[in-house]
């Protein structure tokens, strides 16, 4: 199959693949060291719309509410969609079970504005009902976001515990050990790697959404997409670029080191269980 | 006797967290994703007024006891009347199609390029692909305003190349539509295409070689029926998320570019209509609910053979 591998039509279309994909990213970082202010003409390397970005007070804030959302919604998304990963794989058959997996299935797929003018229009009818949110903000955002990304948490858990059989619980269950105590001490290691990506992922859908937090946000919680989003819409401006810039290595800085930890990981494992193995033998 | 009641006590507890297990996730969802819905769906049959909420009540106490329900369909019957809702669905069908198509021409070869590299490298191109997913989905859109304005740097480039003499109109076009979504929803194209590639059994690639067939008959013949799993899925991640696009079209598209999910939001946020904004969501669903059943269903399938391997 070698030659397939070295065909040159497919290393062409990777070529113009990754470059499609890559070149508007690298362009737009080019450009947020551009002197002057028109975005498309180069005028000298400057790092002058950095010092503007960290002087924005709307955006300082807006970056604060995007990240404390965030970090709340990847946490409780981690949480939820690990228990819903385990239903679905573990859990069999129960009443229900094509309706709970239908709703694990559906918000990667729903159209934003689906989701968010629904949810939205949920809260407003249980505030007239019991009170209960009082207004919109921070909160009536953070349960949209868990709602949508922890479908994503439970989609990523349940591939690797179907990697898995389920023969290392089983036998902490025989050897006496109770479900939840074998999901702690030996389940969720297994899985930790998935949590990770899964609160990662979550995290980052959190941080870029900008459609479902339009619908439940409050006047008091303008989050970051929804500032870049209303200055893109006036045009292109360097400190969006600067900003854009920050936001893209902030993730490659973060994905790459979690590929490579998690790669560790595995590699350990792996190389814990041929050892093992090489030892049963020896013994043997 | 007591070894058996505390047996009884354990199963108790366990069948209790069972449930437990279950509810929690469950009963969010339900709460906040299903529910809604049905609100949705009520909202649609009320009418617009003045006020908070800006929707009349669908049930009333009238005079005492009487309980009146106020229901009507017209806010369907608008969106039937008024040629923009349908034209605006239709392009949004039209427009996530051809995007759809166009992701597969070129996320197909990538996935299969990727499929068939080494191993080393196989795993870098794929965290290359993921990567995009990964960083804003807003910022990426807004790349393109920079490269696609009539002074921006394609026209520039095309301009010193000498191949135009004038800027073309590229942005706030439909095209400029295409490519945002081709772009924004490539790796989830990519994606599925390269799991169920790279599960191929390569042997029968080389069976129908051996028995003297040519490499492109054998890709038609063996590597695309096996892999039309894969393409299901990655079209249907592109397709359904990109007709109800919003930030697409708004940002890269004209003012002719028709997309309901643009006159959701128009209905919503500028004409402060709910009733007519949730009609047009309940429509949009109606359209997406065979294509979502039909992923669904896909996965479910998915779901068993993985666990029957597992087995």
């Amino acid at each position: 199959m070698k030659s397939v591998s070295r065909s040159p039509f497919l290393i062409t279309m990777l070529a113009f693949g990754f470059a499609f994909l890559y070149l508007p990213i690298l362009l737009l970082i080019l450009y947020s060291f551009n002197e002057s202010r028109l975005v498309t003409v180069w005028g000298g390397f400057s790092v002058k719309w950095y010092a503007e970005l960290f002087q924005d007070a709307q955006i300082l804030g807006a970056a604060k509410i995007s990240l404390t959302v965030a970090a709340i919604t990847a946490t409780l998304a981690t949480a939820l969609g690990t228990l819903a990963g385990l239903v679905l794989v573990r859990f069999g058959r129960f009443r229900g079970r094509t309706l709970f997996s239908g709703m694990i299935t559906a918000p990667l797929v729903m159209p934003e504005v689906v989701t968010g003018l629904s949810i939205l229009l949920l809260f407003v009818a249980l505030e007239q009902l019991i009170g209960w949110p009082a207004g919109r903000g921070v909160t009536t955002i953070t349960i949209a976001h868990v709602t949508f990304t922890m479908a994503y948490v439970a989609i990523i858990v349940q591939s690797r515990l179907t990697q898995l059989d389920g023969s290392m619980e089983e036998a902490a269950m025989d050897l006496g050990a109770r479900p939840a105590k074998a999901f702690l001490l030996v389940t969720l290691p297994i899985i930790a790697p998935a949590l990770v990506s899964g609160w990662l992922l979550a995290f980052t859908l959190s941080l870029d959404d900008l459609v479902i937090a339009s619908f439940a946000a409050g006047p008091d919680s303008t989050t970051l997409p929804m500032v870049v989003f209303s200055s893109v819409r006036l045009g292109v401006s360097p400190k969006i670029n600067a900003l854009a810039t920050l936001l893209v290595l902030g993730a490659t800085i973060i994905i790459i080191g979690a590929a490579w930890f998690m790669h560790r990981q595995d590699r350990d494992r792996d190389r814990a269980v041929a050892r093992a193995m090489a030892e049963q033998k020896d013994r043997e | 006797m007591i070894a058996r009641a505390g047996q009884w006590v354990t199963e108790v507890l366990q069948a209790g967290g069972r449930r437990l297990v279950i509810a929690v996730p469950f009963v969010w969802l339900l709460l906040f994703f299903l529910a809604p819905f049905a609100i949705v769906a009520k909202i649609s049959l009320a009418e617009f007024r003045v006020g908070v909420p800006p929707y009349t009540p669908l049930f009333e106490i009238v005079e005492g006891a009487w309980l009146h329900i106020r229901a009507t369909l017209g806010n369907y019957a608008y969106l039937i009347d008024d040629p923009l809702y349908v034209a605006a669905y239709l392009s949004s069908v039209k427009i996530a199609a051809v995007s759809t198509v166009f992701a597969l021409l070129i996320g197909y070869p990538m996935a299969y390029g990727i499929a068939r590299s080494a191993q080393p490298w196989r795993n870098v191109l794929l965290l290359a692909v993921m990567l995009p997913f990964w960083t804003s989905f807003l910022i990426r859109v807004y790349a393109w305003i920079g490269i696609l304005r009539s002074n921006g740097l394609l026209n520039n480039f095309l301009l010193w190349l000498g191949v135009i003499d004038e800027p073309l109109v590229l942005l706030n076009t439909d095209l400029a539509v295409y490519i945002g979504i081709v772009y924004s929803y490539l790796p989830f194209m990519i994606l599925p295409l390269y799991a169920t590639l790279e599960k191929m059994d390569l042997s029968l690639l080389e069976a129908a070689q051996d028995l003297g067939c040519r490499p492109w008959k054998a890709f038609v013949t063996v590597t695309l029926p096996l892999s039309l799993p894969g393409i299901i899925a990655g079209s249907m991640l592109v397709f359904i998320p990109a007709v109800g696009e919003f930030v697409i079209p708004d940002l890269l598209g004209g003012p002719s570019t028709l997309m309901i999910g643009k006159v959701l939001w128009s209905e919503f946020f500028n004409n402060r209509d709910w009733p007519v904004a949730s009609a047009v969501a309940i429509a949009m669903l109606v359209l997406l609910v065979a294509p979502i059943v039909f992923f669904q269903r896909y996965r479910m399938r998915q779901d068993e053979k993985a666990r029957e391997a597992a087995l």
